[in-house]
C-alpha cells in the first residue's frame, strides 16, 4: 500500500492527525494494533482542561480548547463535551499559593480563572466538603466522553478518505529509499513518504528505530464509576496535589480517578489495584461527602505514556527527516489531541504551524538536561 | 459445602465465603428463622438432599472459617478481597475453589422491565428465602427445566399459575430423550413435575414466541404467537428465564482461560474433569463452569476438593474419585440433552425492546449504533452504546447483546467477544472505604 502519510497508533492523537491530514489533501493510512481508542484514549477520565497545565503546553492546549467547543462541526459528534468549568481544590495555604501563581499565567494566555476562599467555595459548590482551604475555577473547561472521541475522529477520517486499519499492528519500520516501509503483523506493507509515531505508551519503541530517545514509561492511571445518582456536581474537580479528579455526567454516574493500577509485565494491558481502589474511593468520599453512600460499579485502568518531565514528545524527529513523533502525553493528551492533529498536519502539509510546540520537541532529550518542572496530574 | 467438607476431612484448614446469610446455595436456600417451614414444603422431592446437606454443614460449622453475608469483590494473585459484616478485609489463600453458581439467562421481551415481572430464579428466591410469592396467578415464560420446576413449586405453595409459555417445542424434547436417559432419576423428576402441572390443569404452551408483556388494569398480559396464531394470557405476575448462565466474573479476574461453549452459547472457564482451571491455584466446581445442576454440583465440589488435595500431595480415595467422575460424565451428557430439549434460541427481537435495563438501551438503538459505528465486538458495543455499562455490568443483558451483535454483523457468536469483568465484582458502597468520620 502506498500513501503520503502513515500513522502508527489509532488513539485520539493518531485519529485526529488522520482527519486533519485528509482534510489537508494527503493520502493517509492509519494503523492500529488493537481497536480504535482501545487504550488511553478510550479509557481516560475525559477531563478537558487547560486549567493548571504546564505553561509550555498552553499554546497547544488553548488551540485544543477552541476545537473542543466546535467538536460537533469538526467530526459530526460533539463527543458529549460539556463546558462545566474546572475547579481545582487547595487543601492548604501553600496549595492556594500554587493556584494564585497559575492564575497569572492563565491571564497571560487569555485564560481567566476565579479564585475562591473557603466561604465562597461553600456558597458556590455546596456539594463539596467543608474542609477545603480554597480553589480556583476555570470557566469553559469541562469534560467529554472518551469512549466516543477517537472512534468519532476515525469514522470521520475514514469517510473522508483515510484508510483505517484495525487489529493489525506495525511490527517494523524500515527505510526504503527516502520513504518508510512499515510492515504489519499480517505481513502487509505500507510505503509512506511521512511517518507519524502516535503509538502512545509504546511510542518510544518506534522512536528508537531512528535513535530518538525519550524517557517515557508506561503507567496505568486508575478510574472509577459510580451508579447513577441525581446530577449535582456541576464542575470537573481536580486537586492541586493531583491525587483525585472527579466529574459527574447528566446521566448521573460519578466518574473519578486517582492513583495507578497494575501493569502487565509486557506493559500491553493493565488492571485496577485493590489498594488504590480503597484509597481513591476513600478520597472521593472525603471530597464530596454524598459519595460515601453510593456504590462504585466499576474500576478500570488505561495504559499511558508518561514522560519524565510530564510533557509530551511532539514534533519532527531530530534525526530522520519526515518522521514525526506524537506520544507520551503524560496524562494530558485527551484534551490536547484534537489540536495535535491540527498542528501536525500543518507541519506536514505546509511546513509550519502558528501554534508554538517547540518546548515539546523530542529535541529536548538529545543532549542538555531540561529544567522543565513536572506536572503529573491528569 | 461439599468441597469444604472434603477438605476439612483431610485435615486442611478452609474458609467458606458466601454472599448469602445462610448456607444452602440457590437450590437449598434457607429462609430466616422467623419464616421456617418444613423442608418437605420448601424443597419438595429434594427435601432429603437439602436436609442432608444442611446437616452435614452444621457439623462443619465449628471447624471451618465460615463467613456468611460476605461478598468477594475482587482478587489478585493469592488474595481475595472481601466485603462483609467485618467491613472490608483480605484473605490470603493457597488454593481457591470457585463455586459461584449461576444466574438466570434472560431473553428480553417488550415489557420485561415492568413491575411484577421477575426472573425464574428471583421467583424461587422470594419463595424459598422470604416465603413470598411473586403472584397468586403468575405466568411463567421461557424454557428449560427451571420453568417447570418453579411452576411446580409455586403450585405446591398455593399459587395457581395462569400458564406456562415454553419457547421450545415438544419434538426437541422427545429428540433429546436418549441423552436425558443418562440421568433417569432427574428425567423422571422432570416428568413428574410436568404430570403434576397437568393434573393441576396448568395450561402449557410449547413452541411459543413471546411478543410482549403489558399492564392492563390490574393484570399483566402476556401476548405470544404459536403456529401463526396470537394468544393472550393474563396473570398477576410474570416469571421468565431461559435456563441459567454461569457466574464467571471471579474466574476471569483470577486470569482463568475461557473458551466458547456452543451448546450454551456462552464463554466458559476451561477446566479439566476434576475442576482444575488454567490458573494453577484456581479450581472451579458446580454451575460456575457449566450448568449441570445440583446433584452434579455436589459431586463436582467433592472432586474439586480432591484435585486440591492431589495437587498438595495428599492421596485421595480412588474408587470414590472414579464414582464421582462417572457421575459428572453422566451429568455432562444429560446437560447436552437438556440443551437439545430446551435450546436457547434468541428470537427476532422487536426494535423497541429494552435490551439493557440498567441503562435503558433499546434493541433498535443498539442496531443503529452497530451499523453507524461499524461495531464488531461486544466491549466496543458497550463503550459506544452504554449497553451493559450499568449496575449489573452486563450480567443480565450480555448474553442477548451478544446475540444481537452476531445477528446484525454476521460475525459468529463465538467471535463477538464477551463483556470484560473488572473489580468490584458487584456494586460496592463508598462508605466502606472511609477512613475518617464525616466532618
Ligand atoms: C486513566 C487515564 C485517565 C486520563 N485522563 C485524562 C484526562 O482527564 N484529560 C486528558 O487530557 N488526558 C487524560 N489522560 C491521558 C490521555 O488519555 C492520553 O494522553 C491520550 O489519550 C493519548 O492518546 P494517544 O493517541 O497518544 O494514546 P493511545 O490512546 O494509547 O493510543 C496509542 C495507540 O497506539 C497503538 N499502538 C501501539 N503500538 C502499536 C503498533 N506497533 N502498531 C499499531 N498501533 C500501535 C495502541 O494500540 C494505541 O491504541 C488519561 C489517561 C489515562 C490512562
Amino acid at each position: 500500500m502506498q500513501c503520503d502519510v502513515c500513522i502508527i497508533g489509532g488513539g485520539l492523537v493518531g485519529c485526529s492527525t488522520a482527519l486533519h491530514l485528509v482534510r489537508a489533501g494527503k493520502s493517509v493510512v492509519l494503523v492500529e494494533r488493537d481497536r480504535i481508542g482501545a487504550h488511553a484514549s478510550g479509557a481516560n477520565f475525559g477531563g478537558v482542561r487547560r486549567h493548571g497545565r504546564n505553561v509550555l503546553e498552553l499554546p497547544l492546549s488553548t488551540r485544543a480548547f477552541d476545537i473542543w467547543r466546535n467538536m460537533g462541526t469538526l467530526v459530526g459528534n460533539d463527543c458529549e463535551f460539556m463546558p462545566t468549568g474546572h475547579l481545582k481544590i487547595a487543601r492548604s495555604e501553600a496549595e492556594m499559593a500554587v493556584l494564585e501563581q497559575w492564575s497569572s499565567f492563565g491571564a497571560e494566555h487569555g485564560i481567566p480563572v476565579v479564585l475562591h476562599d473557603r466561604t465562597s467555595l461553600r456558597a458556590n459548590f455546596p456539594w463539596l466538603n467543608t474542609s477545603s482551604f480554597g480553589a480556583s475555577f476555570c470557566p469553559g473547561d469541562g469534560h467529554a466522553n472518551p469512549r466516543l472521541a477517537a472512534p468519532a475522529f476515525a469514522l470521520r477520517a475514514g469517510a473522508e478518505g483515510a484508510v483505517v486499519i484495525q487489529g493489525d499492528g506495525a511490527t517494523t519500520v524500515e527505510d526504503a529509499r527516502d520513504e518508510f516501509e512499515v510492515t504489519l503483523h499480517s505481513r502487509r506493507r505500507i510505503r509512506a513518504a511521512v511517518l507519524v509515531n502516535a503509538a502512545g505508551a509504546w511510542g518510544r519503541h518506534f522512536a528508537r528505530y531512528y535513535g530518538d530517545e525519550a524517557p517515557v514509561e508506561a503507567v496505568a492511571p486508575q478510574m472509577f464509576v459510580s451508579e447513577p445518582v441525581p446530577y449535582i456536581i456541576d464542575a470537573v474537580l481536580g486537586m492541586v496535589t493531583g491525587g483525585l479528579y472527579l466529574r459527574q455526567i447528566p446521566r448521573g454516574n460519578v466518574i473519578f480517578g486517582g492513583g495507578r493500577g497494575i501493569l502487565d509485565p509486557n506493559c500491553h494491558r493493565s488492571s485496577p489495584s485493590d489498594r488504590v481502589f480503597a484509597e481513591t474511593v476513600g478520597l472521593a468520599g472525603d471530597l464530596v461527602p454524598s459519595l460515601r453512600d453510593i456504590a462504585v460499579i466499576r474500576s478500570w485502568t488505561g495504559v499511558e505514556g508518561h514522560c519524565e518531565d510530564g510533557l509530551p514528545i511532539l514534533g519532527p524527529s531530530p534525526r530522520r527527516a519526515n518522521l514525526y513523533h506524537a506520544f507520551g502525553f503524560s496524562g494530558h493528551g485527551f484534551q490536547m489531541a484534537p489540536a495535535v492533529g491540527a498542528v501536525l498536519s500543518e507541519l506536514i502539509a505546509r511546513g509550519f504551524s502558528e501554534t508554538d510546540i517547540s518546548a515539546l520537541s523530542p529535541r529536548r532529550f538529545t543532549g542538555a538536561k531540561s529544567s522543565i518542572l513536572a506536572e503529573s496530574e491528569i | 459445602m461439599r468441597a469444604a467438607e472434603t477438605l476439612l476431612r483431610a485435615g486442611l484448614s478452609a474458609a467458606l465465603i458466601d454472599e448469602a446469610p445462610l448456607a444452602g446455595g440457590q437450590i437449598y436456600r434457607q429462609p430466616p428463622e422467623s419464616l421456617r417451614r418444613p423442608a418437605r414444603q420448601l424443597y419438595g422431592s429434594e427435601a432429603r438432599k437439602a436436609l442432608a446437606l444442611h446437616e452435614s454443614f452444621s457439623r462443619l460449622r465449628t471447624s471451618i472459617d465460615y463467613r456468611p453475608e460476605t461478598l468477594v469483590w475482587g482478587a489478585r494473585e493469592k488474595r481475595l478481597l472481601l466485603s462483609g459484616p467485618a467491613g472490608n478485609t483480605e484473605l490470603a489463600f493457597d488454593k481457591v475453589i470457585l463455586a459461584t453458581g449461576a444466574m438466570d439467562r434472560i431473553v428480553p421481551v417488550p415489557g420485561w422491565t415492568l413491575p411484577g415481572v421477575y426472573s425464574l430464579g428471583g421467583a424461587q428466591v422470594v419463595l424459598k428465602g422470604q416465603a413470598c410469592l411473586i403472584g397468586k396467578r403468575p405466568v411463567f415464560i421461557g424454557t428449560g427445566p427451571l420453568l417447570y420446576l418453579v411452576a411446580y413449586q409455586y403450585c405446591k405453595a398455593g399459587a395457581e399459575p395462569a400458564a406456562i409459555v415454553d419457547t421450545s417445542d415438544f419434538t426437541a424434547q422427545i429428540g433429546a430423550l436418549p441423552r436425558l436417559l443418562s440421568q433417569p432419576a432427574t428425567l423422571l423428576r422432570g416428568i413428574w413435575y410436568n404430570a403434576a402441572l397437568v393434573a393441576r390443569r396448568v395450561p402449557v404452551f410449547r413452541s411459543a414466541k413471546p411478543q410482549k408483556i403489558e399492564i392492563r388494569g390490574r393484570q399483566l398480559v402476556v401476548t405470544f404467537k404459536r403456529n401463526g396464531k396470537s394468544f393472550e394470557i393474563g396473570g398477576d405476575a410474570v416469571g421468565m428465564g431461559w435456563g441459567l448462565k454461569p457466574e464467571t466474573q471471579l474466574a476471569e479476574i483470577l486470569g482463568c482461560a475461557f473458551s466458547f461453549h456452543a451448546g450454551s452459547r456462552w464463554h466458559l472457564p476451561r477446566c479439566d474433569a476434576m475442576g482444575r482451571s488454567s490458573t494453577e491455584h484456581v479450581y472451579i466446581a458446580g454451575d460456575a463452569s457449566g450448568i449441570r445442576g445440583a446433584d452434579a454440583a455436589e459431586a463436582a465440589g467433592e472432586l474439586a476438593a480432591f484435585a486440591v488435595l492431589e495437587d498438595l500431595g495428599h492421596t485421595v480415595p480412588q474408587t470414590r474419585r472414579q464414582r464421582l467422575l462417572a457421575h459428572l460424565a453422566r451429568a455432562e451428557r444429560f446437560r447436552s440433552g437438556l440443551e437439545r430439549a430446551f435450546p436457547y434460541q434468541v428470537p427476532e427481537l422487536a426494535g423497541d425492546t429494552v435490551l439493557c435495563r440498567c441503562e435503558n438501551v433499546t434493541v433498535e438503538e443498539v442496531r443503529a449504533a452497530i451499523s453507524s459505528w461499524q461495531i464488531s465486538e461486544l466491549n466496543q458495543l458497550k463503550a459506544l452504546t452504554r449497553c451493559g455499562m450499568g449496575r449489573c455490568q452486563g450480567r443480565l443483558c450480555g448474553s442477548a447483546a451478544m446475540e444481537v451483535l452476531a445477528a446484525e454483523t454476521g460475525v459468529e457468536i463465538s467471535d463477538v467477544g464477551s463483556i470484560r469483568g473488572q473489580i468490584p465484582l458487584k456494586p460496592l458502597i463508598g462508605a466502606r472505604f472511609q477512613r475518617k468520620a464525616a466532618p
